[in-house]
C-alpha cells in the first residue's frame, strides 16, 4: 500500500504567498489587495461577496484555543481508485492537512464547544472515511462531554474515489447526530459556500439550527446537473442561502463578521 | 420485441423463440406421432443448449452488465416483490404535508404470516407510469411518507422491510425547494433510532443518496445482479472523463457489484438470482429473497429494541477505511473494516 507520509499541518496556505498581491472578487470582479481581503475575512468590501475560507481560518474566526482531535487519521484507498493517491497527495501539499476536515475542542466566548470545519481546497471538501470518522467521533465525544457542536461545511459532497465507503459515512454521521439530539446537546450546522450533495444530505442538514452565510450555495443536486438533465435554465440565485431560506430550508443567514457573536448568542439562548 | 432485451440476452431469446415455434408446430392439428416425437426431441435439445448458454453468460457478468441487469426493463420492481413475498398488502399514501410521491410505496402486509411494514422505491413499467413514478427517484414527500410509515411500524412493533431500487433521489428544482437533502438526512437519522428490526434488500439500483436514505437497516442484502454505489456510473464518468458514455469504465472503478459490496462488508449477504436474472423467474426469486429475509428476521426478533438500535449503530459505525497510528489514549479502535 503506497501512502503519502503523514503531513504535519502547516499554518497558512500556498495561495496566500505574498506573490499574489491582488485578486479578483468572484462576485463583482473588482480587483482587491489580497492582504486587505484576508483581513476583511475574505468578504468583498464592494459587493459583500463571501469568499471561501480554509478550515483552520474558519475555526480561528469562530473560536478560541482550538485543540485538534483525531489529527492523525489518514485516508486509505479502499477501491484502489485510479488517480486518487496523486490527487490526494497534491491536496495534502496544497492545504497542509491530512484530509478535508478538521475537528476538535475550542471555546466560543468562553463556552467549551466541539467544532469541525471542512476545507473546500482539499478535494472539494469531500467526505470520505476520514471525514466521516472524524465527524462521528466529534459528535460522540461532544455527547460524552456535553459540548455544543458547531460544524462548518464547505463541500461538494461524498468523495467519489472512496465509493461505497463514502456513502456509508452519510449513514454513520446521521446516526451519530440522532444520539446527540436524543441527549439534548445542541448542534448548529453552519452552511458555507458550497454545502452540497452527500454532506448536505446527511449530518449537515440535521443541525438543531441551520445557519448560512450570505450567498452560500446549498442543496443536493448541483444546478448545472439539474439544468442539463431537465434542459431548463435556472435563476442565478437558485440554491443560494437566500433562496433556501425563502423555501423554509434554513433558519438564518448571518454575515461573516457577525457570525461568532450570533452563534454565541444562539447557544446562550438555548443553554444559559 | 428483441429491443426489450439486453445485448448479451439476445442469443438466449433467439433460442427461446425457436423453442416456441417448434412447440407451436408440435401441437398443430394433423401432425402424426412420429413427427411430434421428433419435434419434442428437438425441443429438448434446444432446452439443454439454452441452459448451457445461460450458465456461460450469467456466470461471467461484468459490473456494467450488472448495471444493465439492475435496470432491465423486465426487472421485478418493489410492488412485484411485495406480491411475490407477501399477502394482505395495504398501501398507504401521502406525507401529510405536501403530496403523495409515486416513486415510493409504503404500507403494511403479511410476510409469511407475520405483519410487517414495507417501504420501497417504485419504478414504472410503461412510459406513462415511469413518469408518474419519476423513474423511481424519490422526492422529499416520498421519503417523508416512508418515514411516517416506518415510525408507525415502530409504534406498533412491526418489523420493517425496505426495498431499494432507485437511480438516485429526485433531481429537480421542486425537490430542492422542498428540501431533498433534509429528507434524505432525516430518513437516515430516523431509521437509526427505530426499535424494531429493519431489513433492507437492494433489488435493483442502489444509487447514491436516494438509496442510502432508506437503507439504514440491521441487515442489508443485495440481489446477485443489483448494484450499490455512491454515484451513478454515468455521473462519475461525466466528472472524470466529461463523457457519460464512459460509464462502463467507471462502473468497474467504483466497485458497485453485490460481490464488491460484500467484500467491503457493506452488506451481509448476496441473494442468488435464478439463472438468467430475477426477471426470468419471479417465483424462484421471491422464494430466495423470502428465505433469506426470514432467516435474518428470526435472528433479529430475538433482540430487544435497545439492543437492535445499538447493534444497528455499531454496524454503520465501523464502516470506513483509514489509518490511525496506535496511541495510548484511543477512545475507539474503529475503521479497519
Ligand atoms: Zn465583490
Amino acid at each position: 500500500m503506497v501512502r503519502p507520509a503523514n503531513l504535519e499541518p502547516i499554518q497558512g496556505r500556498m495561495q496566500e504567498i505574498p506573490a499574489n498581491l491582488m485578486l479578483k472578487c468572484s462576485g463583482c470582479g473588482a480587483m482587491l489587495v489580497t492582504k486587505d481581503y484576508v483581513r476583511d475575512l475574505r468578504v468583498c468590501p464592494r459587493c459583500g461577496h463571501h469568499g471561501r475560507m480554509g478550515a483552520r481560518e474558519r475555526i480561528d474566526l469562530l473560536t478560541e484555543g482550538f485543540q485538534e482531535w483525531d489529527k492523525d487519521l489518514t485516508p486509505r484507498d479502499p477501491l484502489t481508485f485510479p488517480e486518487y493517491l496523486p490527487k490526494r497527495s497534491s491536496a495534502q501539499i496544497k492545504t497542509g492537512e491530512n484530509d478535508s476536515i478538521l475537528s476538535g475542542a475550542a471555546t466560543l466566548n468562553g463556552r467549551p464547544i466541539a467544532i469541525a470545519a471542512s476545507d473546500f481546497a482539499f478535494m472539494g471538501g469531500s467526505m470520505g472515511s476520514v471525514f466521516g470518522e472524524k465527524i462521528t467521533r466529534l459528535f460522540e465525544r461532544a455527547l460524552k462531554e456535553r459540548r455544543p457542536v458547531i460544524t462548518a461545511t464547505s463541500t461538494g459532497g461524498a468523495r467519489m474515489q472512496e465509493g461505497l465507503m463514502s456513502l456509508m459515512q452519510m449513514a454513520k454521521t446521521s446516526a451519530a447526530v440522532g444520539r446527540l439530539r436524543e441527549a439534548g446537546v445542541p448542534f448548529i450546522s453552519l452552511l458555507t459556500d458550497p454545502s452540497m450533495a452527500g454532506v448536505q444530505a446527511s449530518f449537515a442538514s440535521l443541525g438543531d439550527l441551520l445557519v448560512a452565510e450570505p450567498g452560500a450555495m446549498i442543496g443536493f443536486t448541483g444546478a448545472r446537473v439539474i439544468e442539463q438533465n431537465l434542459r431548463i435554465k435556472l435563476p442565478r440565485d437558485f440554491q443560494s442561502a437566500e433562496f433556501q431560506m425563502a423555501h423554509g430550508q434554513i433558519d438564518i443567514i448571518v454575515p461573516r463578521a457577525k457570525l461568532k457573536d450570533e452563534l454565541g448568542q444562539i447557544l446562550s439562548l438555548l443553554l444559559d | 420485441m428483441l429491443s426489450r432485451w439486453l445485448p448479451f440476452e439476445k442469443p438466449l431469446v433467439e433460442i427461446e423463440e425457436q423453442i416456441d415455434e417448434i412447440k407451436r408446430l408440435s401441437t398443430s392439428d394433423g401432425i402424426d406421432t412420429a413427427s411430434r416425437q421428433k419435434l419434442m426431441d428437438k425441443i429438448e435439445q434446444l432446452e439443454s443448449h439454452k441452459r448451457e448458454v445461460m450458465r456461460r453468460v450469467y456466470s461471467d457478468l461484468g459490473p456494467w452488465d450488472k448495471v444493465q441487469m439492475a435496470r432491465h426493463p423486465k426487472r421485478p420492481y418493489s410492488l412485484d416483490f411485495i406480491g411475490a413475498l407477501c399477502t394482505d398488502w395495504v398501501e398507504l399514501h401521502g406525507d401529510r404535508a405536501f403530496g403523495d410521491d409515486g416513486a415510493i410505496v409504503a404500507g403494511f402486509a403479511r410476510f409469511r404470516g407475520r405483519p410487517i411494514a414495507i417501504v420501497g422505491n417504485q419504478k414504472g413499467r410503461d412510459l406513462k407510469e415511469r413518469q408518474a413514478r419519476n423513474f423511481g427517484q424519490p422526492s422529499p414527500e416520498g421519503l417523508r411518507k416512508a418515514g411516517r410509515v416506518m415510525e408507525m411500524a415502530a409504534r406498533f412493533g412491526r418489523p420493517i422491510l425496505s426495498l431499494v431500487d432507485t437511480p438516485g433521489a429526485a433531481c429537480s428544482p421542486a425537490a430542492e425547494e422542498r428540501g431533498i437533502s433534509e429528507a434524505i438526512a432525516h430518513s437516515q437519522m430516523l431509521m437509526s433510532g427505530l426499535k424494531v428490526p429493519i431489513l433492507v434488500a437492494i433489488i435493483g439500483e442502489g444509487c447514491s443518496g436516494g438509496a442510502i436514505a432508506t437503507a439504514l437497516g440491521d441487515r442489508v442484502l443485495m440481489l446477485e445482479h443489483s448494484y450499490y454505489s455512491v454515484i451513478s456510473p454515468e455521473a462519475c464518468a461525466s466528472i472524470l472523463f466529461r463523457d457519460p458514455a464512459k460509464a462502463p469504465v467507471t462502473s468497474q472503478q467504483l466497485k458497485i457489484t453485490a460481490q464488491d459490496a460484500l467484500r467491503l462488508k457493506v452488506i451481509e449477504e448476496i441473494v442468488p438470482e435464478p439463472l438468467g436474472g430475477a426477471h426470468r423467474d419471479l417465483p424462484t426469486m421471491g422464494k430466495n429473497l423470502g428465505d433469506a429475509l426470514e432467516r435474518h428476521l428470526e435472528e433479529l426478533l430475538r433482540l430487544s429494541g435497545d439492543d437492535l438500535i445499538e447493534a444497528r449503530y455499531q454496524r454503520f459505525r465501523k464502516l470506513g477505511d483509514f489509518d490511525e497510528p496506535e496511541r495510548e489514549f484511543q477512545p475507539e479502535l474503529n475503521g479497519h473494516a
